[in-house]
């Protein structure tokens, strides 16, 4: 026998850990776990951080909250050591450090937890956990059986009954997500990172989720924890820190971590001032929906109408069948089954170009890979999708309406570049996506889809992207988006349609006053089995949702 | 625009270098050879850009190549058809080719790698299988079609006649057509875009698969003429080796001249420099003497020296952006 014997599969105490961590347990004042000073971070045209301040203990859950762009996830990168700050200081158990690489932070035990997931698909788990510092045996070899039982153990503290020869690549979103945190204990990472845990997370997966959060927390690991969604927040957060347009907005103390407060934290402004609500003179339906159903939810017919002029939105929660439906009028994921009109005539959708024949356009979720071609100039993409249409008879690119389009999208958009030949990927976000906004302003489109519109972009040009949309409704266009913020789902909305697994459980209006928080939530989680992390809110017996008039009468 | 110019002066240097040290560089036999050669390569690079620009990868070119210069031998010599039948009858199984690759990628979603591949092993068994592995040839016959191929232009400069032959004439009409439709038509930059960002290029509206086969059928039309003017000039051919290792060259020559694997990027001049620079290193390895064993060695060594001045120069170009950026900055007044 060569190989060193594997170890007994007995169970790791549960409190090693926060023996280890807390060189003084008792100690009335101890030092801090890590302390953020004053750290700033610039990106191209954007201060994504301005001198933000954050303190962690051990064994403290700590959630940061802010609407996107506040600058969350850079924080979240600095720490990992993914970014540098341009400026500030981190300190690491009172000692200064220099986070300069994801391995200097996971060599202090710092692990961040992905929101896309960083696994190898293609090994089991074991493998996967011991990535990188494999254990070998006397030849050099892999000793798979130490990597195994140092698995086994790793695995049961968080609460994944699994073989570590299981391959990753046969584990739901939720597993991996445990493989992750697992992955992370095995370095006796002190401090873990997460980045909207939740997201893709059923109800069940979610609460099996803050048990293992509890348990770590027990073990005197700390986490910094980072959730749009505020009833989480109240059910897991010891403290919670605001951040707001890249500075710190304030902090909660556990009892006082209310939903109100953390809205003002999060919003802090005069939320009127973002929103220039009009009144929309509705024409006749735009678009109507029969029956449609999308290849992520068939067998789940979907029925709606958008009236020229009216801005509907589609609520509900990641994962919940809203950007499908964008995607399968647009033909990018064409629908099952359905029938689908503008402007009173039926049309059918086998791919992007009839959706655009018919009047469509699609501003996407991924601004990077689907809105624009970063390396082309601000021109060519403008003029990307009316090319064919306005070429000349020997197909020769329309240069001259090239140019002329570049130039008044440039200025009404007030798209800031030096020139028309500026490449795209060096313009600051809001700017890319008024590229990606104006490429289609070129086709004077019925129906204008617009998929996350102000996902990561800076409040400034939130605020032209929402006046664009009203004016766009001013004129008769149809609108139809996505949003998974809140306030501006609430805020842009004439109607919202809410969304629960690929179903479309109710409709709200603004004229009826039924925009609120509260409505589109208990929608959104599906009336019935509202998730455990909002106990205290009563489950309102609601009326089903009265047929849309405009529906019945086209 | 930079980067074109230090392609064409990389030409006008090794040009220059060999003029200087060898006497027989600018004979007028020598010229017409070399760009003889530039032509003939010509061809099927400018094919290869195509693909290369619309982010794909083509390594059936050689096979190509070596399929037609037997096919056409093989079917105007062996199944006594006209020129007029056989030429045609070439470039539509060539293009066919490409329609094949194109649509085994776009639709059946195979990688561009290995679909090539395949076609590399077939192409290259099917030439030798109907042409028995002889050696194919036009020999005696159809010397008219021959004469053309190899006839050229008399350019008389200060006293001595150069002759510019037909193939390179040919190239630079081929170029100037390539050059047309990738900068001044629609079709042309729906190719850029699906190169830089198929995706993108898709929600926009583009039909991607539709681009991306018309690459693949323009590149391969391109190396079955090639293979033809081989044929027509070299009135030999091995069925075994003949165009071996061409696709390497073709690529060669495009990435010489800008283009990016990564696809999108890429001018019809800059391939054109690409070959010339690279026949131009083989013809001065030759006349200088160099040992010809190491001519695979130094054309490996340039072009990865080309590769690197190109990945510098984006460097300190992206280094000189964030040094605007923050001068702008400190000028606007934020920490």
């Amino acid at each position: 026998m060569i190989a060193p014997a594997p170890e007994g599969p007995k169970p790791a105490p549960p409190l090693q850990t926060a023996a280890k961590s807390s060189p003084t347990p008792d100690a009335p004042a101890r030092t801090p776990l890590l302390v953020v000073e004053a750290v700033s971070k610039r990106f191209p045209g954007v201060v994504a951080l301005d001198a933000v301040n954050l303190t962690v203990d051990a064994g403290e859950v700590v959630a940061v909250i802010g609407e996107n762009g506040a600058g969350k996830s850079t924080l979240m990168k600095i720490l990992a050591g993914v970014q540098t700050p341009d400026s500030g200081r981190i300190l690491w158990q009172g000692q200064d450090v220099q986070l300069d690489s994801p391995r200097a932070a996971l060599d202090r035990g710092i692990a961040l937890i992905h929101q896309e997931l960083n696994l190898c698909d293609n090994l089991d788990i074991a493998a996967n956990l011991a990535l990188g510092r494999e254990r070998r045996g006397l030849l050099g070899t892999l000793n798979n059986a130490a990597m195994r039982a140092e698995a086994e153990r790793v695995l049961k503290r968080v609460g994944l009954n699994l073989s570590p020869r299981t391959l990753v690549g046969d584990l739901s979103i939720a597993q991996k997500q445990l493989v992750e945190i697992a992955k992370a204990l095995l370095i006796d990472a002190r401090l873990l990172i997460m980045d909207e845990p939740t997201s893709s997370l059923s109800a069940r997966e979610t609460e099996n989720l803050y048990r293992v959060i509890r348990e770590l927390k027990t073990q005197g690991v700390a986490i910094v924890y980072i959730s749009h969604r505020l009833g989480e927040v109240r059910e897991l957060a010891d403290r919670v820190v605001g951040l707001r347009d890249g500075r710190n907005a304030g902090n909660l103390a556990r009892h006082e971590i209310d939903h109100e407060r953390m809205v003002k934290l999060m919003v802090g402004r005069d939320v009127s001032r973002l929103y220039h609500r009009t009144r929309h003179k509705l024409g006749q339906p735009a678009l109507v929906v029969r029956g449609l159903e999308t290849t992520a939810h068939p067998g789940r017919p979907l029925e709606f109408a958008v009236r020229a002029g009216e801005i509907v939105g589609l609520a509900g929660l990641v994962g919940s069948g809203r950007t499908e439906v964008l995607l399968a009028l647009f033909g990018i994921e064409p629908a099952v089954r359905g029938a689908i009109e503008i402007d009173g005539r039926r049309v059918l959708i086998g791919d992007p170009q009839d959706a655009i024949k018919a009047g469509l356009a699609l501003v996407p979720e991924d601004r990077k890979q689907q809105g624009v071609i970063l390396e082309m100039a601000v021109r060519a993409n403008i003029g990307l999708a009316g090319l064919k249409r306005h070429q000349t008879s020997g197909g020769l690119l329309p240069r001259a309406w090239e140019k002329r389009q570049a130039r008044a999208m440039i200025e009404r958009l007030r798209i800031k570049t030096p020139d028309d030949r500026q490449p795209v990927g060096l313009l600051s976000g809001g700017n890319q996506q008024k590229v990606a906004l104006g490429k289609w302003l070129t086709l004077n489109p019925k129906v204008l889809m617009l998929d996350e519109p102000t996902r990561g972009i800076d409040i400034g040009a939130k605020e032209e992207i929402y006046k664009l949309m009203e004016e766009l409704a001013a004129r008769g266009t149809a609108i139809l988006f996505v949003s998974s913020e809140m306030e501006e789902a609430l805020g842009v909305a004439d109607r919202l349609l809410v969304m629960h697994e690929g179903r479309i459980t109710g409709e709200l209006a603004y004229d009826r006053q039924e925009l609120t928080e509260e409505r589109v939530m208990d929608l959104a989680t599906g009336r019935i089995g509202v998730p455990p992390w909002m106990p205290d809110s009563p489950t309102p017996a609601i009326k089903p949702p009265p047929p849309s008039d405009v529906a019945r009468s086209s | 625009m930079t980067k074109i110019l230090g392609i064409l002066l990389a030409l006008v240097l090794v040009t220059v270098a060999t003029a200087w040290n060898t006497e027989s560089f600018l004979t007028p036999y020598n010229v017409k050879n070399l760009l003889n050669w530039i032509g003939l390569f010509g061809v099927i690079s400018l094919g290869a850009a195509f693909v290369i620009i619309g982010g794909g990868i083509d390594l059936s070119i050689g096979s190509v190549v070596g399929l037609s210069a037997c096919l056409l031998p093989w079917l105007l010599v062996k199944q006594g058809l006209s020129p007029w039948v056989g030429i045609p009858l070439v470039l539509a199984a060539c293009a066919a080719i490409g329609l094949l690759h194109g649509v085994l990628i776009t639709f059946v979603k195979l990688q561009p790698f290995v679909v090539t591949l395949c076609g590399l092993l077939c192409y290259r068994g099917l030439a030798r299988w109907f042409t028995d592995d002889k050696e194919m040839g036009f020999g005696q016959g159809f010397t008219g079609l021959r004469d053309l191929v190899k006839s050229s232009v008399n350019l008389p400069i200060g006293g001595t006649v150069y002759y510019i032959p037909t193939t390179f004439l040919l190239m630079v009409a081929l170029a100037l057509a390539a050059a047309f439709l990738l900068n001044l038509t629609v079709a042309g930059r729906h190719l850029k875009a699906v190169g830089r960002n198929e995706q993108a290029a898709r929600y926009s509206g583009v039909i991607t698969p539709r681009v991306v086969i018309f690459s693949y059928v323009i590149c391969s039309t391109a190396a079955g003429l090639g293979g033809m003017l081989f044929a027509l000039d070299l009135n030999s051919v091995q069925p075994a080796g003949f165009g071996n290792f061409y696709e390497l060259y073709a690529i060669a020559a495009a990435v010489i001249g800008g283009c990016s694997l990564r696809g999108g990027e890429g001018s019809v001049l800059g391939v054109v420099a690409g070959v010339a620079i690279i026949r131009l290193l083989f013809n001065s390895i030759n006349l200088m003497g160099f040992p010809s064993q190491l001519e695979f060695a130094v054309i490996g060594l340039v072009i990865l020296a080309g590769v690197l001045a190109d990945t510098a120069l984006l460097k300190l170009a992206a280094w000189n952006r964030r040094r605007q950026e923050r001068l702008r900055a400190a000028r606007d007044g934020h920490p």
